[in-house]
């Protein structure tokens, strides 16, 4: 979005691709943002309404690109439009389909990151843009099964006759000079760390699921509890599918020792007497006003004890977390009412299927590699292509921006070159 | 060996004490035995005194620091190496040194006769491989000697007899493993009985091997050198029986069971399911599964030569907690796959739950009840 943005300012035009219903990504799924505080949606909602409102960037969401061929300057993109099922131009995003769904309630969330549900029909969140229903074509009755009662109860509500079951996928042709690549990341799948019996504990939850939890746009309006019970204790486990070779990730995340601090921050902040305990190996407090952020958070009570837990079970009803607090050199058992993994950032899972697409390498550790480590990091191989946010590495919100920023001057460099020389 | 030796021939500098491991061990709750603290130890004292480490011999092997460790080190092989240390010096609990006497002499720890080996098989019409016979059944130690295991053993005759398996034993030619020999250090053991094993399993045809015990399958899957035929754990292949429609069990066996999982099954040899599968191929058993199960399962303090010493161990075994686990899951059997657990486990039984309290069987002694 950023670097669409510069590259639009700039006075060219600006094809943006976004392959879910709505531009934003796992930003717009975060409550806050460290080590400031700021409101993730507040800082980023203007931010997607330029992108939707500039005259030089095109949006194509809900869009695949399928293939690439040419070189720098003379690119031929084809994209994939998917099929909304809802005709754009005449939907208002009113929201009237999504509430007649039949399915409303009973599909997984995948914005809220299965801690609530949709329809079948939906608008991904409020400030999503475009601001528009897509229809789940892998859940809606009428795709699937081919009747939907008499008349499917969607196509009854909507007022502006948007819904539209003939839509086909539609290929387009794009003719572009530079191609930006900034398809952003997968968090760690922590069902394989099955020893924090993550999906068999539903008091065991990810670094995300807590940012859905914490929003007042999540499923519980921002308070922090499960099942309607606030939790009084709550432990926070560092490093989950970070440095880890014995789950293929040997890298650091670089996010979570900070989203950590965040989200322990949070918890103190709605519930005071709560205890906060996070376990790490080492706290990675980096960034421009991390360590002072750091300093803040357990000076606001937040316990925090070195040694990465090694397992979680239950003792009667309650969670146990053992772990050794290796400091003290003693096994400790921690009871804990919520646990909250800091799941690390993984390659996407189709990262494969893009390198082939764009004829780009992967690094070792799958995310894209640039052209060089220092000299060239939003450079690919391929002339005229460019790598922005965590496609190419870990990286958190101001990183992303800046390299957005610099993937933005390199393209804009490209096109003016390409504009002399022809 | 030098502490040198042991950082360099154990990876101990690429550790971070982020404490998975002792935090993961299933003795560290109870003695201070500190898997995270002897790998600092060893790499940052000069001279450690590794002899005054009696905390050694609390280590069941159970694997789950290895598991555990992010950094893909093998703390169990540490313990193995410190332990043949002691080994080397003499410092060995004497029930122990005992045990590996025996091993020497007679190829079993159990101090008992070479030539008594196979006497369990007798009237069961069992074939010594030299009659011939594609699949070798290798018996093991405990299910040869401890009239307990014993049972396990007799089972699964009747089940490979039941289902037509062509199957051979090595009689009296049977020697030990030798897994419990390399775990308490003594390598030198170890090799010797790899050597005989291999030596005489060289005369047969032998296409595929079937354990009672999961050490012996852990020894012969990942530690032996050239074996050149398939090894499988009973519960693999008797999983592939039942898939197969050639074991049909038809007698209901009206029971509530857990199943514990063995530590050199699950989390050393990922292998979960299978024992699962047969269990719920029981008609009429109900399977209650422990909260902590396969790769949190917790071990029950018999593997590393814990069969024969205690360690600095104070207080009651593992096992006990686990026979408690089970009673209040309301469960009736405690089912395992492991002579270790089985041994363990029913001695905690009893103690823990009366002589007619909860049961801990084998996995096939409730195979042999639905037959």
């Amino acid at each position: 979005m950023q670097a669409s943005l510069d590259i639009a300012d700039a006075g060219f035009l600006v094809y943006l691709v976004e392959r879910e219903p709505s531009i934003g990504g796992h930003m717009a799924q975060l409550d806050k943002t460290f080590p400031t505080l700021d409101c993730s949606s507040c800082i980023l909602t203007p931010k997607m309404v330029d992108v939707a409102r500039h005259p030089n960037i095109q949006l194509f969401s809900y869009a695949e690109v399928a293939s690439v061929d040419g070189e720098i300057g003379h690119f031929q993109a084809r994209v994939k439009q998917k099929p909304r099922y809802v005709d754009v131009d005449r939907c208002t995003g009113c929201s009237l389909c999504v509430e007649a769904c039949r399915l409303k309630g009973r599909v997984t969330s995948e914005f809220d990151v299965g801690m609530s549900k949709r329809g079948a029909v939906y608008i991904p969140f409020p400030q999503a843009v475009p601001l528009k229903a897509t229809i789940d074509p892998e859940r809606c009755v009428f795709i699937t099964r081919g009747v939907c009662g008499k008349v499917p109860a969607c196509k009854e509500a909507c007022s502006a006759e948007a819904i539209d079951f003939e839509q086909k996928e539609k290929m387009i042709e794009l003719k572009v000079g530079a191609i930006i690549v900034a398809t952003g990341f997968d968090l760690f799948d922590a069902h394989l760390k099955p020893e924090f019996g993550y999906g068999l504990y539903p008091n065991v939850i990810t670094g995300l699921q807590f940012e859905r939890l914490s929003s007042a746009s999540g499923p519980t309006r921002g308070k922090i509890t499960l099942n309607g019970q606030e939790p009084k204790k709550v432990v926070f486990i560092q490093c989950v599918g970070s440095r880890d070779k014995s789950v293929g990730v040997e890298y650091c995340s670089r996010v979570c020792c900070m989203y950590t601090a965040k989200q322990a921050h949070l918890v103190k902040e709605k519930i005071p007497d709560a205890e906060v305990t996070v376990l790490y190996i080492d706290v990675r407090a980096f960034g421009k006003g991390f360590e002072e952020f750091y300093d803040r958070v357990r000076g606001e009570g937040v316990v925090y004890r070195r040694g990465s837990p090694s397992e979680i079970y239950k003792k009667g009803e309650r969670l146990v977390v053992r772990a050794e607090d290796t400091l003290l050199g003693e096994s400790v058992q921690l009871e804990a009412d919520l646990v909250v993994l800091a799941t690390g950032i993984a390659p996407r899972g189709d990262a494969q299927d893009l390198t082939d697409l764009l004829r780009l390498s992967p690094s070792p550790d799958g995310f894209f590699q640039e052209a060089h480590p220092k000299l060239r990091p939003v450079d690919t191989e391929r002339e005229g292509v460019y790598l922005a946010g965590c496609c190419q590495g870990p990286k958190d919100i101001p990183d992303a921006v800046a390299q957005a920023k610099a993937a933005a001057s390199s393209a804009i460099i490209t096109l003016r070159n390409c504009m002399e020389a022809s | 060996m030098e502490e040198q030796n042991l950082a360099q021939a154990y990876r101990l500098f690429e550790c971070i004490q982020c404490g998975r491991c002792t935090g993961g061990c299933p003795m560290s709750l109870k003695t201070r035995f500190n898997i995270r603290r002897l790998i600092y130890e060893a790499l940052v004292y000069e001279n450690l005194d590794i002899e005054s480490k009696k905390v050694l011999w609390d280590c069941s092997t159970c694997a789950t620091c290895t598991l555990r460790c992010p950094k893909g080190l093998d703390p169990t092989e540490m313990v193995i190496g410190m332990r043949s240390i002691l080994v080397e010096g003499g410092r060995i609990p004497s029930t122990i040194r005992d045990a590996l006497k025996s091993l020497a002499i007679r190829g079993n720890p159990l101090t008992m006769a070479k030539e008594e080996r196979a006497d369990w098989a007798e009237g069961l019409g069992v074939k010594e491989i030299s009659e011939g016979a594609k699949v070798l059944y290798f018996v093991g130690c405990s299910p040869s000697y401890d009239p307990r295991v014993q049972k396990v053993a007799k089972a699964l005759v009747q089940a490979f007899k039941k289902a037509g398996v062509e199957f051979g034993i090595l009689g009296n030619e049977e020697v030990c493993c030798g897994s419990e020999a390399r775990r308490v250090g003594e390598i030198g053991l170890f090799e010797m009985l790899q050597e005989l094993n291999l030596e005489t399993w060289g005369e047969y045809p032998v296409e595929l091997m079937v354990t009672t015990s999961p050490h012996c399958y852990n020894a012969f899957q990942n530690e032996y050198q050239g074996l050149d035929f398939k090894v499988q754990h009973y519960t693999q292949f008797v999983a592939r029986l039942i898939d197969e429609g050639k074991l049909p069990l038809s007698k209901e066996v009206k029971r509530v069971v857990t199943y514990q999982d063995p530590c050199f099954l699950g989390k050393q040899n990922k292998i979960f399911e299978e024992p699962r599968k047969i269990l719920r191929s029981i008609p009429g058993l109900e399977l209650r599964e422990f909260d902590r199960s396969r790769e949190r399962s917790l071990c029950c303090e018999g593997g590393g030569g814990r069969m024969w010493a205690e360690g600095t161990n104070p207080e009651e075994r593992l096992a006990h907690t686990r026979v408690r686990e089970a009673m209040d899951l309301g469960a009736e059997v405690i089912a395992t796959a492991c002579p270790f657990c089985l041994l363990t486990l029913e001695d905690a039984a009893k103690t823990v739950a009366g002589e007619d309290g909860l049961q801990v069987m084998d996995i096939m002694e409730l195979v042999a009840e639905a037959l």
